[in-house]
């Protein structure tokens, strides 16, 4: 097994992958490789997503996207948290639904994008619809995975100290779900984001950082907005998965994983 | 349900077990087991590994309903879980509630008797003091040693004042000084509160240490008591004073060929 890494020699390592990055983008349109206004160097791209951060315009758009973004995610959580529960602890609807099931994931959301928008038209109705969908899955799956991962020994447990059906699900399997719930809507705040973001620029008109880029792509010496717009989308997915994994950090220091983790930073 | 025992005393039935049988499709368990334990007894069941006993345990939890036979406790037969049954399991581990600090999980039984959380928790903390664990109350179980975690599971087990606590194989995984100091523990406790306990051992100096009586079964499958053996040694049980006793030994001996599927 390969030694891990300390918290610090990471943190370093990382830095140093995006300052190459940085350095190789910056080289291939500095040296001319491809038009200068194809690929505008990073300097200039990051220079103008800083400046973008002034632009009362261009925030408002975030904060519409954002928005998106987070009710889709909320929605999600609605439907696939005790959708999850009910699969996973009953055996006869998880069979019953099973072929809906299968059917209805591998449908890639970006495909709906164009029917949604005939049925709700193209604007934030759309824009959520298609976040949910697409953020049901990874929840409601490692819903259901997390509850067939709950300890048989601990649910006997508290059945022997009395406990009923529904005082195990609420006291042992919920709780004991909660890690794998949380890491489902980690992987779905990504998803949202990029439905988010696709869901505006094939829509083409209102507000978003997905409107934003769909329209610097049709200006003339549009791409360095592009690049701009590119880079606060990934920034943002980096600050949400950031914060998503700190929550989880906090919230469930039990798991082998976070243990693992909080030994290896006592020691580093 | 009564007998009259020697001394002229009324001895209650704690727990009767009448022609016991349990099976797993065609494969046959338990077989025909007929077993009387008066309240207050500490028995110890041992056995080869895998011939039932977590299954007998199981059952008469009410975890496993019973096939064949019926399982009785304080004379009430066993449908579902009874009440005032407390149990410890040998992976502490696993049957602790991770989420949970060592005062909750410790204070959970009591959730269904209705008492306030004060009450609660006053209640934890007197068990843990109790258990050896005063300081440990706000700590998580996974913080604690194997040992201290197995001596949380036996408090929780206390808490509600079992009338029967069932222990299966609670201290098999525990290194020898820690499992000698649960043993003692175990008696103390079990000296104090008069509780009927059950105790499900692969190990035969552990029964004979801790055991009033030691029943024991054959080799899977269709398991069934080839041995009923009460413990009679002098004196206060002490690790290294008793283990020397010839009597100890004796007894050890006669369980092992049983074990072992000797004739005694």
């Amino acid at each position: 097994m390969p030694r891990r890494l300390r918290g610090r020699q990471e943190l370093w390592l990382g830095l140093l992958g995006v300052l190459l990055a940085f350095g190789v983008c910056e080289a291939v349109s500095r040296a001319g490789l491809v038009r200068r206004n194809h690929l505008p160097p990073a300097s200039e791209v990051l220079a103008r997503a800083v400046e973008l951060a002034g632009d009362p315009v261009f925030l408002d758009g975030i904060g519409a996207t954002l928005r998106a973004w987070f009710l889709g995610l909320a929605l999600a959580c609605a439907v696939a948290v005790p959708l999850g529960l009910l699969l996973g602890s009953v055996p006869v609807v998880d069979a019953a639904t099973r072929a809906i099931v299968e059917f209805l994931r591998p449908l890639p959301s970006v495909a709906l994008i164009p029917l949604v928008s005939l049925l709700l038209g193209s604007g934030t109705e759309t824009e959520v619809a298609l976040i949910t969908y697409a953020c049901v899955w990874p929840i409601l799956f490692n819903t259901v995975y997390g509850l067939g991962e709950t300890d048989p020994l601990a649910k006997e447990t508290l059945r022997a100290f009395g406990f009923g059906r529904l005082a195990v699900l609420l006291r042992v399997e919920l709780p004991g779900t909660a890690p794998f719930i949380a890491a489902g809507i980690r992987i779905s705040a990504a998803v949202a984001l990029i439905l988010a973001v696709a869901t505006e620029i094939l829509a083409g008109f209102g507000e978003g950082l997905g409107i934003f880029i769909a329209q610097a792509g049709l200006a003339t010496d549009g791409n360095r907005d592009v690049l701009a717009g590119v880079v606060w989308a990934g920034t943002l997915g980096l600050v949400i998965n950031g914060v998503l994994v700190g929550a989880e950090r906090r919230l469930f220091p039990w798991t082998p994983e976070q243990r693992a983790a909080a030994e290896q930073g006592a020691r580093g | 349900m009564s007998t009259m025992s020697t001394a002229g005393r009324t001895t209650r039935h704690m727990l009767r077990l009448s022609a016991v049988g349990q099976h797993y499709g065609d494969h046959q368990v338990l077989h025909d087991l007929t077993l009387t334990v008066p309240a207050g007894q500490l028995l110890c069941v041992v056995g080869p590994s895998g011939c039932g006993k977590s299954t007998l345990l199981r059952t008469i939890a009410g975890l496993l309903p019973t096939r064949e036979g019926t399982v009785e406790i304080d004379g009430t037969p066993v449908t579902g879980v009874p009440d005032r049954l407390a149990v410890v399991f040998q992976d502490y581990g696993r049957s602790l509630l991770p989420w949970l600090t060592v005062r909750d999980n410790v204070a959970l039984p009591l959730r269904r008797q209705g008492l306030g959380r004060a009450e609660r928790r006053a209640e934890a903390d007197r068990i843990l003091e109790r258990v050896g664990l005063t300081g440990t109350a706000r700590r998580h179980p996974w913080q604690l040693s194997g040992g201290m975690q197995q001596r949380v599971a036996i408090a929780r087990a206390l808490v509600c004042r079992p009338t029967l606590l069932l222990m299966d194989e609670p201290f098999g995984s525990l290194d020898a000084q820690t499992r000698e100091d649960l043993e003692d523990l175990l008696l103390e406790v079990h000296h104090t509160d008069d509780t009927t306990i059950v105790f499900v051992t692969h190990d035969i100096d552990e029964s004979v240490y801790v055991g009033d009586r030691v029943v024991a079964l054959s080799a899977a499958p269709a398991a069934r008591i080839v041995l009923d053996l009460p413990v009679d040694l002098p004196g206060t049980r002490d690790q290294i004073a008793t283990r020397g006793l010839p009597e100890f030994v004796a007894l050890r001996a006669r369980v092992g060929r049983a074990v072992r599927g000797q004739t005694t």
